[in-house]
């Protein structure tokens, strides 16, 4: 089985977020002090990714992952990663650096970088941590004309295809069949994630990683169909009143309030 | 349990390569999820955390600088970094690996025989087989020259006799490295199973220092093993002491881990810990000096270990200057430590946080492996052309 994994590198989950006011008014975050790390929801599609190619390995047929990036130069290490972790090779359709780029742009992206790609199955986490749009896998599925599934929490191999258990809401869960090649969004906290070995960490500087610029595959910045508006601390919009005087006239103040907001006759 | 957060004041991380970054990072994942849920329990109960051992192996830690045998052949720098992460968590299980790396796989690997290192390399990489160093004895500790221990030789055979001190993982070891002088007075290395009859290994209890590590003393009454079991390149003290050398390189870096949590556990505490006028002692003048003073001594000791390691890597790196690294860092640690449990106040002698035991595990750190005072001399003695040991 060939499986590819999408990843995205994101601000670490502790990185402190800041505003800058952009030339146009608009403020942007500020991403120069902040540390990166692999997406989670993506950690959790690479585990299950080489999980699958484990299983194949251990049923003497062949297992494929290759991993796939698009994203400015520093996301390169997330992919060094990724190949420490266990994946096979890895494509980096870089971006420049500063350009954000919406789902859309980004599946286009992808999916024009597969072009010359034969694959059984493609994995991305169900959504990023930064953004949390939660559009990039379909967006690529639609583009690829791929069925898909998304928020899923096991993966088996079934009559040539695939049986999956899907998470719906109220503790529900849904098992469906695809047919192969699909695209499958993986939920986060499924599985153990694995640690790079010392060794594999070593030895990914001998594996494939291959680079291939944004604007060779025709998209850019300008293809973005999502324009942000404004993007701002979320405001305080409760306020605590504090009452003053003896303990009576607070006890009458704090009834007449009650009785304003109708919550007591 | 506060986060542990990066210390880094000089932009350390722009003089690590990608690989370098991610053994680090990796580590301090695994050190977060995996030790340092546990380590206070451990060294309350003054227990070795041997249900880590197979995922240690497994990451790759035993003998992580050696080439071939199952090793990962890091650079030496990647070593360091490891070494810090361990060690961020608890000095013990940094000595462990130290042991077992730097004083058990090391000697094999560089002064061993091919069979040997074929048939005890691979097992020490995978943890199947624990090690322990013998060199340090009751009464020869900073002067090993001085050792009693002697390895007899009777037809094919050495008989080893002779008593061990202070030594790491003594009684969970199934090989012992000894170090003993022979009939013609030579220091050499030997290869003793632990299960050879009259080897006995007996923990040191009471330490109030490295608790979730095995210390122990060794007796060995006439022990017995192949000549085969000597190590052929391991020539007087000199192949000793390039063990320690080894080990101490590792032990420059792991203290650094150690301060950098004492010093982000104490900047922390000041963030919210609140008094006079309601003001967190963050903002009070004496305890931004004593912080001030930690996150300096860090940055240099960070820089100091990155510049012996880029040498170490290149081939280049002198005794002096790892004793410069030994001596500065773990000096450096033990008073950020102290300088930790100060700002810390009551809470500072308090399991909850990791202080006090970082503090008292550098108290043992800044004693073996060559004392203070041994590697002033050994700088003195590189400085002046004069030994003054005696």
């Amino acid at each position: 089985m060939k499986i590819i994994v999408c990843l995205k590198q994101v601000p670490a989950k502790d990185a402190p977020l800041r505003l800058a006011a952009g030339s146009d008014g608009r403020a942007t975050a500020i991403r120069e002090d902040v540390s990166f790390e692999m997406n989670e929801p993506d950690a959790y599609a690479l585990e299950a990714a080489l999980r699958l190619k484990e299983a194949c390995l251990a049923r003497q047929e062949s297992g494929e992952v290759a991993v796939l990036t698009v994203g400015p130069a520093r996301a390169a290490q997330m992919l060094r990663e990724a190949l420490a972790k266990g994946a096979d090779r890895a494509l980096h359709i870089e971006t420049p650096s500063g350009a954000e780029l919406d789902s859309h742009a980004i599946a286009v992206a992808m999916a024009a970088g597969l072009q010359s790609e034969n694959f059984d199955l493609i994995l991305t986490g169900l959504q990023s941590d930064d953004a949390g749009y939660a559009q990039t896998g379909l967006l690529l599925a639609e583009n690829l004309g791929l069925p898909h599934a998304t928020i899923i929490m096991k993966i088996e191999p079934h009559a040539g295809g695939l049986r999956v258990k899907r998470e719906l809401e109220g503790g529900r869960f849904q098992w469906l069949e695809l047919p192969r090649p699909a695209l499958l969004t993986i939920q986060s906290g499924i599985d153990k994630l694995r640690y790079a070995t010392l060794l594999g960490i070593k030895q990914a500087k001998n594996k494939p990683l291959a680079r291939l610029e944004l604007s060779a595959l025709g998209v850019s910045p300008g293809s973005n169909r999502l324009a942000v508006a404004r993007l701002a601390m979320p405001e305080k919009t409760k306020a605590t009143e504090m009452l003053a005087g003896t303990p009576a006239e607070m006890a009458a103040a704090l009834a007449q309030k009650l009785r304003q907001l109708h919550l007591v006759p | 349990m506060l986060k542990f957060r990066d210390v880094d004041l000089v932009g350390l991380a722009s003089l690590l390569n990608d690989d370098e970054r991610l053994v680090r990072d990796n580590t301090r994942a695994w050190v977060e999820d995996n030790l340092i849920p546990i380590i206070e329990d451990c060294a309350r109960e003054g227990r070795f955390p041997r249900e880590l051992l197979p995922a240690m192996a497994a990451l790759g830690l035993f003998g992580a600088t050696l080439q071939g045998y199952g090793c990962a052949g890091m650079s030496n720098v990647e070593y360091g970094l490891v070494m810090q992460e361990l060690e961020r968590g608890d000095s013990g299980l940094r000595s462990f690996v130290s042991v077992q790396s730097a004083l058990v796989m090391f000697p094999i690997y560089a002064f061993g025989g091919e069979e040997q290192k074929q048939r005890w390399l691979p097992r020490l990489q995978s943890g199947e087989v624990l090690g322990c160093f013998g060199l340090t004895e009751p009464d020869f500790g900073s002067n090993p020259a001085g050792m009693r221990a002697r390895a007899r030789r009777d037809g094919g055979e050495y008989i080893l006799s002779g008593e061990k001190m202070w030594i790491t993982s003594g009684s969970i070891a199934q090989l012992a490295v000894i170090w003993a002088r022979d009939d013609e007075g030579q220091i050499g290395g030997f290869l003793v199973e632990t299960d050879r009859p009259g080897f006995q290994a007996q923990d040191i209890h009471g330490k109030y220092s490295l608790r979730a590590s095995v210390t122990s003393s060794l007796a060995l009454h006439d022990v017995r093993i192949p000549l085969g079991h000597r190590l052929p390149g391991a020539r007087g003290l000199g192949s000793a002491l390039q063990c320690l050398n080894q080990a101490r390189y590792g032990i420059g870096w792991g203290v650094i881990g150690a301060a950098m949590q004492c010093y982000d556990t104490a900047l922390q505490y000041a963030g919210f810990r609140r008094q006079f006028h309601d003001r967190p002692i963050a903002g009070h003048q004496l305890v931004q000096e004593k912080l001030v003073w930690m996150a300096n001594e860090i940055s240099k000791a960070q820089l100091l270990a990155l510049q012996i390691g880029r040498l170490k890597d290149r081939g280049e790196a002198q005794p002096m200057q790892i004793s410069l690294l030994k001596r500065n860092n773990c000096w450096m640690a033990l008073e950020t430590a102290r300088r930790a449990r100060d700002i810390l106040g009551a809470n500072g002698v308090a399991s909850e946080y990791p202080v006090f035991r970082h503090m008292a595990n550098l108290e043992s750190v800044i004693t073996y492996e060559g004392t203070h005072d041994i590697h002033t001399l050994i700088i003195g003695e590189a400085l002046t052309g004069l030994a003054a040991y005696a």
